[in-house]
């Protein structure tokens, strides 16, 4: 097959090199470099010495690490927080999309799928800023509204029996909309003729639902669902940051936020660079895992 | 078909519309609001302040708008969205066009090179070092060649690039046009759905980054508006919404630090909420073709 070298081809295709070079170059510089500066969690770095010019200490950073209850505890925070997320924010736009699907009348469907888009486009600053009005204890229109029912105040930011509740549903009231888009695709996909013929068969709504759409949008649920567990251990950063303080770091402290304390902030750059050692192996093993399983799923075709 | 509907039904469908609305207004009414706080005159006490105050005022807006702070942050923002969606936008055309190419020699591996690191990154601190190394600390440009390229997005554009028929390369190879000439000729313009929607995307991601901000850029007057914008409503820097006068002077001129802090926050978040309704299509597009492919 192959009558040319692969000198030749490249030659012959050099103008899509040319296109190509610049997008390498920049991949290497901003993404590989970053990468082999994790040895610095091997390293005692000192920025007069540079990533390569530091020491090689082994794992002494390690060790430390693992005998911090800080890291510990953001580990199983982290952990905690996103099994949450899972359990209430992976169904949620499932369940919405379902509902929204059922509605016939268009223009009420524009509607709120317009309203319900609009918070993944603010960033978690500004909903952090309106969260923590909405949500004081002594101002807010929550708890104000909650007292109606003679109910409350909580201090749904400052307490840490409700600050991980209260980071579920904000995430969840942001991401609803938004992650529904892809199961409303589906739906709409489903072939029109299966509910007549579910109709014919007598089924109601209900068992419409049940029998007809359920099983065409699993497939999607479930690769959903499997990249939804890759990422068990990437944490919400932006939104933790925005929304904690030191009242909460006991169940709100987290990998990304702890590694910025460490670092950033308290200059221990080898010690968080060991955080993110740690936390990017997992989550490339989660990932590489559950896009595997994925790979299965399609190739046989449990459903 | 005529529909009929059994009693359940009915009551579903009714129920349905009736927890859509709900969950509309769970969405609109912190926003909602956040606009009765930022109109409040500072004599109406902060625990009666639900629906509408009962004293408005346009102090609040006029003290955001007079504050120097803001418009530095607009400035840099619109410096660095408008700068660095362009350039993004470019680099990505460029880098999908030759991977949707099957005969690009090693494609697979050039492709698995990039790939890669969606999945595997070097992390804060690293990343932050690079910068500094690179001299870029301090500079707007920290805030636009480190997101240069998303690879996401940059995949986005390469799936729809490949949806292109390869016959209408083909017959303008036969014209005598090169890479270059059809992907400027060619592809681009039947790609514009595409570009738009990913155009807007990282135009939002621009206006929306803070932390880039936060921890590389130190001078005030290089600050983007989301930074400004943590800084007064999330740490309530007074030197940041000029209201160094204290209280008395608030008082005064009938504003308040929460108020000041809600008109801020609405400042800040209009141009998105002004754009978004018009825009949304184009937003959700992506999503579509990302998913179907990627």
């Amino acid at each position: 097959m192959k009558k040319t070298s692969l000198i030749q081809r490249y030659w012959k295709n050099k103008y899509l090199f040319l296109l190509l070079i610049p997008g390498v170059l920049w991949y290497i510089v901003f993404k590989y470099f970053p990468i082999y500066g994790l040895t610095l969690a091997f390293k005692d770095f000192s920025f007069r010495k540079g990533i390569i010019g530091s020491s090689w200490v082994g794992l002494k950073h390690f060790t430390y690490l693992f005998s911090l209850s800080g890291f510990r505890r953001a580990f199983t925070n982290t952990l905690i927080i996103n099994f949450y997320q899972l359990l209430f924010s992976f169904p949620a736009p499932i369940i919405f999309a379902l509902l929204l699907n059922e509605i016939v009348h268009i223009g009420y469907k524009k509607v709120v799928q317009t309203i319900s888009y609009l918070p993944h486009f603010l960033s978690w600053v500004i909903l952090a800023g309106m969260f923590m009005q909405l949500l004081s204890p002594s101002t807010g229109a929550l708890n104000h509204l909650l007292g109606v029912f003679g109910i409350g105040p909580f201090y749904f930011l400052g307490d840490p029996r409700y600050f991980r509740g209260t980071l579920v549903v904000t995430n969840l009231w942001k991401s609803i909309g938004w992650n529904s888009i892809v199961y409303l695709a589906a739906l709409s996909n489903i072939d029109t003729q299966l509910y007549e013929a579910a109709r014919l068969d007598g089924a109601n709504k209900f068992q419409e639902i049940i029998h007809v759409t359920l099983p065409s949008i699993a497939p999607i649920v479930t690769v959903m669902l499997i990249f939804q567990m890759g990422k068990l251990f990437g944490d919400n950063f932006d939104q933790v940051f925005n929304l904690y303080n030191a009242a909460v770091y006991e169940v709100g402290d987290v990998l990304g936020t702890f590694t910025y304390r460490m670092g950033l902030r308290d200059m221990q750059y080898s010690l968080s660079t060991a955080v993110s050692l740690v936390t990017n192996v997992i989550s490339f093993s989660l990932v590489i895992i559950t896009n595997a399983i994925a790979k299965r799923i399609n190739d046989y075709g449990i459903w | 078909m005529a529909v009929r509907r059994s009693k359940g039904e009915t009551i579903f469908l009714a129920v349905n519309y009736l927890v859509m609305a709900l969950l509309c207004l769970s969405m609109l009414f912190p926003f909602w609001s956040l606009l009765a706080k930022s109109f409040a005159a500072a004599s109406v006490p902060s625990t009666q302040l639900y629906f509408w105050p009962s004293q408005t005022t346009l102090a609040n807006y006029a003290r955001v708008f007079a504050n120097k702070n803001i418009w530095i942050g607009f400035g840099n923002t619109i410096f660095r969205t408008v700068v660095g969606t362009i350039l993004s936008l470019v680099m990505s055309i460029h880098v999908a066009y030759p991977l949707s190419k099957k005969y690009l020699p090693n494609r697979t591996f050039w492709t698995s090179l990039i790939v890669f690191t969606m999945f595997f990154s070097g992390g804060m601190i690293p990343e932050y070092i690079l910068v500094r190394s690179l001299k870029l600390y301090n500079s707007r440009w920290a805030l636009i060649f480190p997101i240069l390229l998303n690879t996401f997005n940059m995949i986005i554009i390469r799936n729809y690039f490949m949806s292109i028929p390869d016959s209408l390369e083909e017959s303008a190879k036969i014209d005598g046009a090169n890479d270059l000439l059809i992907l400027y000729r060619i592809i681009i313009p039947l790609s514009f759905p595409i570009i738009a929607t990913v155009v807007l995307w990282t135009a939002v991601s621009h206006w929306n980054a803070w932390f880039d901000s936060l921890i590389y850029i130190s001078d005030g007057n290089k600050q983007v508006l989301q930074t400004i914008l943590r800084r007064i409503v999330l740490e309530g820097s007074l030197q940041l919404m000029e209201l160094q006068g204290g209280a008395m002077a608030m008082e005064a001129s009938n504003v308040s630090s929460e108020a000041i802090k809600a008109a801020t926050v609405i400042v800040a978040t209009t141009p998105i909420l002004v754009a978004y309704p018009f825009l949304q299509k184009y937003f959700v597009k992506g999503v579509l073709v990302g998913s179907l492919k990627g």
